[in-house]
């Protein structure tokens, strides 16, 4: 399991984790879950089409993430945000299938690009995954102030000077940046897993955003860690343990947010507080 | 066929089974994601609209080991996705983005791993392929009345309840007031909206199945405010961005570069995002006019 092959899948693997751990815990925050589906599946467009045009594959990503993240805050900005991500992911997928029915791809490397594969890391493709990692990191630590302000309050973050457009701008090219790196190593599917579940069960341990983000890079760590070994003992697909493993540490964390909230109003009241009624907003 | 029309209809479009099958399969798919899309765009669910789709690859290729249609997969997986989006809470604007991030990753899992069993059962790769970006080209006659019966189902569901739906989709608060069970009507919309997009993602592919649910109807509701007359033109739109983009793509058979014709899905997409695109230059055209009277007024 630890043998020299797969040193690169535990350390590319590693990397993609802390980096989604970081990167993932403002998705939730801010809640464009949508964006981090869209631009990976959009970006495994750029993929198919840079290999028809005999391009590496991490320049097709990168194009294609980078230009659906700046297409995506250009049309939110007038429209929905929901609609603007939903039309953009569309349209570059329309662009893989005209890309993929003029290549003469086969089939299993379509499948490794939407599902991954980590085993197949080499060393040579290890350094722009730990390059593009590290300037993802530095990038969200650089705006860590107020990009955190201004996806919590966003009125009050741009009374304050802290424009929402810019910000939006800023964060969808981490994302961005984020998908070019992972998406040869976990899949363009996968990777949206890792960006969502570990964030959003860390969210429901701690309020705390500096503790809520380390928990996330650790929940993340561990999931892709146990993904890894389950599917080499296994020989079943990785994405399968991450996306399982994802959704069970979500539903521990809710468990135990109910769990905790449950006992606290105990406490106060002597007895089990029946639940408020629901709130219903939208 | 009029003679002017012959260097823009290829010879043989409209005799031909496949292209009939997709005009109507098209068609109808179109008018369904028309109807629900308007709802979909007012709700704030595109995600869930696309994901869907998606989520729907688990049930197809679980069908596919079991050996069933994947139509029935697609269906049963996508009834049981919208349930637990229900449950996390896809009620609240902010816990939706989650409930449907959540079911998606998972799904998405379980894929990889149908998909798995799929190629080493029975090595066909083309499953992902065909899921994604399917075409509706290759779609056989004998699905047309199971389409046409499930178009109607998530068609009639959300006709039965119009008004309830509206006023739930334009304020919860006020639909509460009124004494209307919004949990209930939530509900019942996903329900349309698994029915609808398993249809359409099983039959056209889903990039097809999220653009025809969320592009007509964003576009028609930028050109009008009332939901009904919305509903009308994303149909239209969705019919004639499908007809023509199986033209376009029966045309194009002959094309640059290896002559085995352009994907309907790509046509089909770029016509919906360049109408959509024009439906926003008319807007902008108008809160500019509106601006400059209301300056002038104030001047």
């Amino acid at each position: 399991m630890f043998s020299d092959l797969m040193l690169n899948a535990w350390g590319s693997a590693s990397i993609v984790a802390i980096v989604a751990g970081v990167v993932g815990f403002f998705i939730v925050l801010r809640g464009s879950a949508f964006a981090a589906h869209a631009l990976p599946n959009g970006a495994f467009a750029g993929a198919a089409g840079a290999s028809l045009i005999g391009v590496d594959a991490i320049v097709g990503l990168a194009v294609f993430s980078v230009l659906g993240a700046l297409t995506i805050a250009g049309l939110g900005r007038r429209a929905r945000h929901d609609v603007a991500t939903a039309l953009v992911i569309v349209l570059m997928l329309g662009l893989g299938s005209l890309f993929l029915s003029m290549a003469t791809e086969y089939a299993p490397e379509i499948y490794s690009l939407l599902f991954g594969e980590v085993l197949g890391v080499s060393s040579s493709e290890l350094v722009p995954i730990a390059v593009i990692g590290v300037v993802c990191i530095a990038a969200v630590f650089l705006v860590y102030r107020p990009l955190l302000f201004s996806s919590v309050m966003p009125e009050v973050a741009e009374a304050r000077g802290v424009g929402r457009g810019r910000m939006e701008v800023v964060f969808l090219l981490v994302v961005a940046l984020t998908t070019t790196m992972a998406v040869p190593v976990v899949g363009a599917l996968l990777i949206f897993s890792l960006l969502i579940s570990p964030a959003a069960a860390a969210r429901s341990f701690t309020d705390r955003p500096f503790t809520a983000m380390g928990l996330s890079v650790l929940i993340a760590l561990g999931t892709v860690w146990s993904a890894i070994a389950l599917a080499y003992l296994s020989n079943l697909p990785i994405g399968f343990f991450v996306g399982s493993i994802g959704a069970g540490t979500y539903a521990v964390g809710r468990g135990w947010s109910a769990w905790r909230r449950n006992r606290r109003s105990s406490r106060r009241t002597g007895q089990t507080r029946p639940r408020p009624a629901q709130v219903q907003t939208s | 066929m009029p003679g002017f029309l012959s260097p823009l209809i290829e010879p043989g479009f409209f005799s031909n089974l496949p292209v009939q099958t997709a005009l109507v399969v098209g068609g109808v798919v179109a008018v369904v994601s028309g109807i629900v899309g308007t709802f979909t765009v007012m709700r704030g669910q595109s995600f869930a609209g696309h994901s869907l789709a998606d989520i729907g690859t688990a049930g197809g290729s679980a069908a596919f080991v079991l050996g069933i249609s994947p139509l029935f997969g697609f269906v049963a997986m996508n009834l049981m996705a919208a349930g637990v989006m229900e449950w996390i809470g896809i009620r609240r604007p902010r816990g939706r983005d989650l409930a449907t991030g959540i079911v998606l990753g998972a799904a998405l899992g379980l894929a990889a791993l149908f998909l798995y069993l799929d190629t080493t059962a029975s090595s066909t790769t083309g499953a992902t392929v065909n899921v994604l970006f399917g075409s509706i080209f290759t779609l056989p006659a004998s699905m047309v009345p199971f389409i046409a019966i499930f178009s109607v189902v998530a068609a009639g569901i959300v006709l039965v309840m119009y008004r309830p739906l509206i006023l739930t989709s334009v304020s919860a608060d006020l639909a509460i007031a009124q004494g209307i069970r919004v949990r209930l009507v939530g509900i019942g919309y996903l329900v349309a909206l698994a029915l609808a997009v398993s249809l359409s993602a099983v039959t056209i592919g889903a990039i097809l199945s999220t653009a025809l649910l969320i592009g007509p109807a964003a576009t028609a509701l930028r050109i009008t405010n009332r939901t009904g007359r919305a509903a009308v033109i994303a149909a239209g739109i969705g019919i004639i961005a499908t007809w023509l983009g199986v033209l376009l793509a029966y045309d194009s058979y002959y094309w640059f570069p290896n002559g085995g014709g352009w994907p309907v899905s790509f046509f089909v997409v770029t016509l919906i995002f360049l109408v959509y695109l024009l439906s926003q230059l008319r807007f902008r055209g108008h809160s500019a006019a509106r601006r400059r009277s209301t300056a002038a007024q104030a001047g």
